[in-house]
């Protein structure tokens, strides 16, 4: 799926509750991570954005989380959602 | 006989009449709240005057107090005790700013610790927007007017030295004066003690969250329920916005129930004044006003007296306005399971508050109520120890949330009450069990730095410490 070519995307808001997703194209993968909720759900957080990673193939790009204290529906959600942006074409967004 | 007077040219040269020493103690008030321009003026002559170690004991430190750090850096101050920290300063405590302890009070401890000698003040600075040239002094006259001088009148009994600081001078005698010149030994006038708009930061507001709403109306119909709600009932709540809330819905209850209360007291909001006007309270007991209603109102209505600390909240005093209490409403940032309250540190354990009068009304009254929202983004409210215990279990009676209502186990006859009247009332360990099945079960942070500020409780006791926090 990688194969495909990946443009930058986003998804959610800075609000409170809410997760801001940006994904950049890059030669290899990255995650970065910004949370008030670190010390408490950091690991958690991390696992369920290589899940969301994972089950959508993407082996490269950098993926930046601004999380303002999502719950891990909403930070799924909002990965999906801007993976599913940065694949789609450039006609069809 | 030739009468000496009290009034001195400058600040500095009124620090150099009180014989200010290095290593000694100063005080402060914080009625100007975010407003007050004293304390940092006082520090600056300090500096300029070379004193050193200071230590400053001050009701509270707010926000526009942080300049106090750049006094610790200089060597100026190297002690703090305060009933409160705003976060602006408490972050860089937390970070280990100050070397020695920070002791954290309540707004009764702080006047009891001063009568039992555990805490000595050398020179009280008291900012008073009125004043007269023999010290006579308030803060319901003048441009700066501030209300209530309640956290200052323990200082002006106890200090060793006073000096009233002002931006307005009134012809001798200021009738209706809150701090007699009996006690004052000096008086400056400064070109301005703070910021009007910063002081009466116009009117608190209820909220309009619908979590706050519905917590609030549990919390108002739980009072109602309690059998506490009768003619000559007395209350106290913040003026958080969901506290307001409480006081607006419990209005909607008394109004129906033709239901008179005695006495509202503490920090006074001009919602509490709106319900003194209708008549649904005969009486309140102000130890600070909160807006700017609560100012107008305490300089021009008979029923809204000033109290002082000592008399709002002192375990020391002969008797004090908490232990008439009914109910009080009171927050939380962190509960426990054995209902313990921290409202001194974030879930991080920086330092981003202090009791106030929260353990002081919380032991007084005979319901105490935390109203607080199950979780905070992903944080849940309720934990298996809190970070900090600023006002211990025993004294909270009813946790009220968006998910139900939690009692202390220690009032099963409340729970009854609660129960019979068709609220949801749930153990504290199933609202905890809820909030984690929507947040997930937060990973504990423990922190094992240095202590960097002890939390007193209102009887002199060690209630907890606060450890420093390593980046």
């Amino acid at each position: 799926m990688n194969s495909k070519q990946m443009k930058r995307a986003r998804a959610g808001t800075l609000e409170s509750g809410d997760v801001l997703v940006t994904i950049e194209p890059a030669d290899s993968l990255e995650i970065k991570l910004h949370s008030p909720v670190i010390n408490q759900f950091g690991d958690a957080i991390m696992r369920s954005v290589r899940e969301v990673i994972d089950s959508f193939g993407v082996t490269s790009g950098t993926i930046s989380l601004e999380d303002q204290g999502a719950l891990d529906c909403t930070i799924r959600a909002r990965l999906a959602t801007a993976i599913r942006r940065s694949f789609e074409d450039e006609e069809g967004a | 006989m030739t009468r000496q007077t009290k009034i001195v040219p400058s600040l500095r040269e009124a620090i150099r009449q009180s014989c200010l020493r290095d290593g000694m103690t100063i005080s402060f008030h914080h009625h100007l709240r975010e407003g007050d321009r004293v304390l940092q003026t006082v520090l600056t002559e300090c500096s300029v005057l070379g004193l050193k170690d200071l230590t400053v004991n001050a009701s509270a430190l707010m926000g526009c107090h942080r300049s106090i750090l750049d006094f610790v850096r200089d060597g100026t101050v190297s002690g703090i005790e305060c009933n409160f920290m705003h976060a602006q300063v408490g972050q860089e405590i937390s970070r280990g700013a100050l070397e020695r302890e920070v002791v954290f009070r309540s707004h009764g401890g702080r006047p009891a610790a001063m009568v039992r000698g555990e805490s000595h003040i050398d020179v009280a600075f008291i900012a008073a927007s009125a004043a007269d040239a023999a010290g006579n002094c308030n803060g319901k006259q003048g441009n700066a007017a501030f209300g209530s001088i309640g956290y200052a009148m323990p200082d002006a009994e106890h200090a060793q030295y006073v000096v009233v600081v002002t931006d307005q001078l009134f012809e001798y005698p200021l009738l209706d004066a809150s701090i007699s010149e009996e006690s004052v030994d000096a008086v400056v006038v400064i070109d301005s003690i703070g910021d009007p708009e910063r002081i009466m930061s116009g009117t608190t507001r209820v909220t309009r969250d619908p979590i706050g709403l519905l917590i609030a109306e549990q919390a108002a119909k739980a009072i109602s329920a309690s059998g506490l709600l009768r003619d000559g009932f007395s209350f106290q709540t913040g003026a958080g916005g969901t506290s307001l809330a409480v006081a607006q819905y419990l209005g909607e209850i008394m109004r129906e129930q033709g239901i008179v209360g005695r006495f509202a007291s503490g920090g006074i909001t001009g919602l509490l004044v709106d319900l003194l006007r209708e008549g649904l309270f005969e009486t309140l007991l102000d130890v600070q006003c909160f807006d700017r209603e609560a100012v107008l109102s305490i300089g021009g209505d008979a029923r809204h007296g000033e109290i002082s600390a000592t008399r709002y909240a002192s375990p020391a005093a002969k008797s004090s306005v908490v232990d008439r209490l009914d109910v009080v409403i009171l927050g939380a940032t962190e509960i426990d399971t054995d209902f313990n309250v921290n409202v001194h540190t974030d879930s991080n354990g920086v330092i981003m508050g202090g009791s106030g009068g929260h353990s002081d009304t919380a032991a007084g009254a005979k319901l105490s109520i935390i109203v607080a929202p199950l979780m905070r983004a992903r944080l849940p409210l309720i934990v298996d120890r809190v970070g900090t215990i600023s006002t211990p279990g025993e004294d909270i009676d009813l946790l009220v949330t968006q998910y139900g209502l939690a009692c202390n186990p220690r009032r099963s006859e409340l729970s009854s009450r609660l129960e019979r009247a068709g609220l949801p009332v749930v153990s504290i360990h199933d609202l905890k069990a809820k909030a984690e099945s929507i947040t997930g079960i937060p990973a504990r942070v423990i922190h094992r730095g240095r202590p960097v500020a002890r939390v007193v409780s209102r009887d002199g006791m060690l209630l907890d410490t606060i450890a420093m926090i390593e980046d």
